[in-house]
């Protein structure tokens, strides 16, 4: 029996068993398919995933300290903040050598301006003692220091260096949710410095409202697309892509026109006497105009998944229903309407998302109530040079709008999703 | 093969032109009026001496700082001179992307032979910058609003009067100017401004006399809005630079003033990246030389009013290009409208920009 079994396991012509040499023909096949996505592949780790990657770590990085002061770190490690007292001698001398290579090197102001972001002054601190540490030839170097500034007998300058002297730091993600460590633990910052979670809070706000606008303004437009005659339907189709062809500053500013005190629509509504010529309308520089302004910009984005979905939806099921009795609204609602909840949500997904990111926009028709926090990452970006800080801040909006989507998925279904 | 072929011919040629091409120098500036007044007065007059260098535009200093530091972490500067404000002069030669610079000996003395250091004098607030012009941040209001019955600005508090000067303002969207001038109108005396504003209840009184016209106000963030609304009488008053004030009167004719009461002078200049290869390093620095000389400084004033940076350009300044009016009136170093300036302060706003930013900012979203 048992030879039997044997003799029947099935073999290619040239003696191999069929299943390896299935199993390698398939695995060839893979090995194909992936070469073949292989430049795609490499190109989008290379180019978007690797540079994002890079950007998220630079929200817990903080070599520069240990780099710049080696010395000095070490020798604050036998000090602590709680003794009340200024560190001694050897941390000065080791500081006094550190900062001698880093003025060779001139790396002092770049730690300088790190540490400003923490506390203010440090800034001119290391500057100023960077052009005085040269003439400190020997010790003992605290007297020297503190004659150079005075911040240097300062408990809290000391504090703040120890603070952030590990290579990793969790400050910056403090300071994105307006928090900061003090002494007596995590607290939360002054009031009137507090912005990021409220800023958040208002993205998500506006987000919102941009995308039930576009859905509300795109529903009926889709739905006409979908069942106009084929001739009107395309002439309407152009005026929904026209927009998208027009360059985006020139669409902001159109509104900019539109919308400003003075501007076209406050124009004729006086002119009409609809108001009067105090009472223009303020409908730009705050939210009302981000909220026009984008629903605007992004209405392309809700009109076509939803006419493509639109599109695929049978006439004889509306039909049937009211062949069936049903009313145009019952018909509508009950019949129509379900499916075209796919298109619905790929539209909202979509334009909820590059809502949220947005940042030019807002920055022109913005005001100060209608900005994002996008155009506090834009800042720290490109004028504070706060890097670590925007890292942070880009990670919890990425992480916001991914818990978002799972959420969606949780309760729509992503397969429930239909770009047409 | 035939293919071939033409991609190794493509190639060769490619690689032709490039040799027997002018060398390349990229220069940042801020690009309109402003680009095209350093194109007249440097950049053509350079390049007719020396035919072998071809000078390309680039107008990207608004966000010089960040992209100089990205370069210098990807290790590949691709810019060979970036024209910045002074304060971006300081943060770049900080963070150890500008190169310092022997004003003396790397840029040409003033006819008479002063050095560069004292011809330029106090101008050069740090060891990377060279100083091109200076420019202020001033006001300027519509000559025919009704309601100020027959009344003009003529004090920087009438900014802060919305009792004899109703109407809309413009103020720039940053605490650095709008702090200061607060702080004068509420009865500070001009040395001691930037002692009070150290201290928390200065901050606070500062953001106190802002919070009397906030709800009258628009904020800006690129220096082209406020001529812009005050053209469409969106605001009747409104801070920029002089030199697109200048623009919206004498060019475009508009019913608008100066009021140059208390403008904050600042400064513009030239940076170059450090790290760059000794080649171009040589080529940049021979531009410098020619482009930072005292008639250069004088000629670029025919284009736009801001002021030369050295003190020996001065008396060389004269009439626009094409408007054919005399320019010193013109500029914000003239002795009538200087009467009252003030001096912005670079080495504290280093210190206090991030902390009174976030206040700032927080303030304005309340």
């Amino acid at each position: 029996m048992s030879d039997t079994a044997t003799d029947q396991v099935l073999t290619t012509k040239d003696g191999k068993p069929l299943k390896a040499s299935l199993a390698k023909a398939l695995r060839r096949e893979k090995m194909r398919a992936l070469a073949l996505i292989a430049p795609l592949l490499l190109f989008v780790l290379i180019t978007f995933v690797a540079p994002i990657a890079d950007m998220l770590f630079r929200s817990v990085e903080n070599n520069i300290v240990a780099e710049t002061l080696p010395q000095t770190v070490v020798a604050l490690n036998d000090w602590d903040v709680s003794s009340g007292q200024i560190p001694d001698e050897p941390v000065f001398a080791a500081l006094a050598a550190d900062l001698k290579v880093a003025v060779e090197e001139k790396t002092h102001t770049r730690l300088g301006s790190r540490l400003n972001y923490e506390q203010t002054g440090i800034s001119s601190l290391f500057r100023k003692t960077g052009r005085r540490v040269k003439r400190m030839d020997e010790g003992p170097y605290k007297e020297q220091f503190i004659a150079a500034d005075d911040k240097w007998a300062e408990l809290q300058t000391w504090a703040t260096l120890k603070q952030f002297a590990p290579r990793y730091t969790d400050g910056y993600f403090l300071a994105a949710v307006d928090a900061e460590r003090t002494s007596e633990g995590i607290q939360m910052k002054p009031e009137d410095e507090q912005i990021y979670l409220y800023l958040f809070g208002r993205t998500l706000f506006l987000s919102i409202c941009i995308t039930v606008s576009c859905l509300l303004l795109g529903y009926p437009i889709a739905f006409l697309l979908a069942h106009l005659p084929l001739r009107s339907s395309n002439m309407l189709m152009i005026l929904v892509l026209l927009p998208f062809w027009t360059s985006l500053l020139v669409r902001t500013s159109a509104w900019k026109v539109l919308l400003q005190q003075q501007g076209v629509i406050n124009d004729f509504l006086v002119w009409i006497g609809l108001i009067s010529d105090a009472n223009r309308l303020v409908m730009i520089n705050n939210q009302t105009g981000t909220i026009i302004a984008m629903t605007h910009i992004l209405l392309p984005f809700m009109i076509l998944p939803l006419y493509s979905v639109m599109k695929t939806i049978s006439p004889s099921y509306v039909r049937a229903a009211k062949s069936l009795g049903a009313t145009d609204w019952t018909a509508f609602w009950r019949v129509y309407f379900p499916q075209s909840v796919p298109g619905i949500g790929a539209g909202a997904v979509l334009v909820f998302i590059l809502a949220i990111g947005y940042y030019i926009t807002p920055e022109l028709v913005g005001g100060t109530s209608g900005i994002f926090i996008s155009n506090r990452i834009a800042y720290h970006i490109s004028s504070s040079l706060n890097w670590g800080l925007a890292a942070a801040l880009g990670t919890m909006l990425l992480a916001a709008v991914m818990i978002l989507f799972m959420v969606y998925d949780r309760i729509v279904g992503i397969d429930n999703v239909k770009l047409g | 093969m035939k293919l071939k072929t033409t991609i190794l011919a493509g190639t060769a040629l490619a690689m032709l032109g490039s040799s027997a091409l002018a060398a390349d120098m990229t220069i940042v500036s801020w690009g309109g009026a402003y680009s095209a007044s350093q194109n007249n007065a440097y950049h053509k007059p350079y390049m007719e001496q020396n035919p072998d260098i071809n000078i390309i535009n680039d107008e990207s200093s608004a966000e010089a700082v960040a992209k100089l530091r990205a370069m210098n972490e990807a290790g590949n500067i691709t810019w060979d001179l970036v024209d910045v404000v002074a304060s971006d002069a300081i943060r770049l030669c900080d963070e150890g992307l500008a190169m310092e610079i022997n004003h003396d000996e790397d840029l040409a003395a003033a006819p008479d032979g002063t050095k560069a250091s004292e011809d330029f004098g106090d101008l050069i607030v740090s060891e990377c910058f060279i100083p091109q012009i200076v420019y202020s941040t001033t006001f300027g209001y519509r000559t025919d609003v009704d309601e100020w019955g027959g009344k003009t600005p003529d004090d920087i508090c009438d900014v802060f009067d919305l009792e004899n000067f109703p109407g809309k303002r413009s103020l720039e969207k940053r605490p650095i100017n709008n702090m200061e001038w607060a702080l004068l109108c509420d009865g500070v005396a001009k040395d001691d401004v930037y002692d009070v504003l150290e201290t928390e209840e200065g901050q606070e009184q500062a953001f106190k006399k802002l919070d009397t016209i906030k709800d009258q106000t628009v904020w800006w963030s690129a220096g082209a809005e406020t001529p812009q609304l005050l053209a469409d009488k969106e605001v009747v008053i409104g801070s920029t630079y002089n030199g697109r004030l200048f623009s919206l009167i004498e060019e475009q004719d508009q019913p608008v003033a100066m009021l140059w009461d208390a403008q904050v002078f600042d400064l513009d200049g030239w940076i170059v990246p450090a790290g760059l290869p000794d080649d171009r390093k040589a080529m940049v620095m021979d531009y410098l030389k020619f482009a930072t000389d005292t008639q250069r400084l004088a000629d670029q004033a025919k284009y736009i009013s801001y002021g030369p940076a050295r003190a020996s350009s001065a008396p060389l300044v004269g009439k626009h290009a094409e408007l054919g009016i005399e320019m010193a009136p013109h500029m914000p170093t003239d002795p009538a409208n200087a009467k009252n300036t003030f001096l912005y302060n670079y080495e504290w706003w280093a210190d206090y920009r991030d902390d009174l930013d976030a206040k700032f900012q927080a303030w304005l979203s309340q």
